[in-house]
């Protein structure tokens, strides 16, 4: 292999922990992953022909790594089910009885400059860590690691339906959350 | 069928997860013209996708990672 090759995939390694640690929260398990990604990679160059850049492909090697480890923990977990997080309901989303809001939400200042970006997302970091285990499971695997809500329901083994529920709920706290946070405070009319 | 705010933010929350149906997003359309509150929350939530996917990206880049 060309050393070249191993020290650009051994550059990645602080993006792929930190890839790793948003979606399984436990910093160990993220550690082990990224390692059985790397060992995979460098057991598998020839693989890589340079049809994309070294990072999409060391991505895509940890996804799958990142993906087994989920379903092992599921094993583990022994039930598929998400009896154990909290019922997180529609999140303060006061809806009144007819299902109209009771408070309508107002629009985001919207983050902008590179400071504004870096709050915004400071704070979606906070509120994602607020979100039920699971709940935050199942929404990364979709918006973080980009997988079909099909694909999800079946590693959770849940129905589409649930899994639809699931994601509503997790993006309507994370919502929620960031308004409280303050850092997109509605202020322009809406 | 007129549907809710409810029933609304679960569709816009759907339509991120699988394909509407023309009737679904023309019922969409309708109640986004009359409705600013759904309107944000459908901004919101797109807003929230590209942010997670800037997640992992900006940290990494950062010099202090």
């Amino acid at each position: 292999m060309p050393a070249d090759l191993r020290t650009q995939i051994e550059e990645e390694r602080p993006y792929l922990l930190r890839f790793a640690r948003l979606q399984l929260r436990n910093p160990e398990a993220a550690e082990d992953v990224v390692q059985e990604a790397l060992v995979a990679a460098l057991a598998a160059q020839a693989g890589f022909r340079g049809q994309s850049n070294v990072r999409t492909w060391l991505t895509g090697i940890l996804k799958h790594k990142i993906i087994d480890a989920i379903r092992r923990s599921s094993r583990e977990l022994a039930s598929g089910s998400f009896d154990d997080d909290p019922d997180i309901g529609d999140l303060g989303y006061k809806f009144k009885e007819n299902g109209h809001w009771a408070e309508r939400p107002a629009a985001w200042t919207e983050p902008d400059s590179a400071l504004e970006r870096k709050q915004f997302l400071a704070a979606l970091e906070q509120c994602l860590a607020r979100l039920p285990a699971r709940t935050a499971q199942a929404f990364l695997m979709r918006e973080h690691l980009g997988l079909e809500t099909a694909e999800i329901c079946k590693e959770l083994g849940v129905t589409a339906t649930h899994c639809w529920v699931l994601l509503y709920r997790a993006r309507m706290a994370l919502r929620q959350c960031l308004e409280s946070h303050g850092s997109v405070r509605g202020t322009k009319g809406g | 069928m007129m549907l809710s705010c409810k029933d609304v933010t679960r569709l816009v929350s759907q339509g991120l997860d699988r394909e509407l149906s023309l009737g679904e997003r023309t019922m969409l359309r309708f109640h986004f013209a009359i409705c600013a509150g759904c309107r944000n929350v459908n901004r919101q939530l797109a807003l929230l996708r590209s942010a997670i996917r800037q997640l992992s990206e900006d940290e990494a880049k950062s010099p202090r990672g």
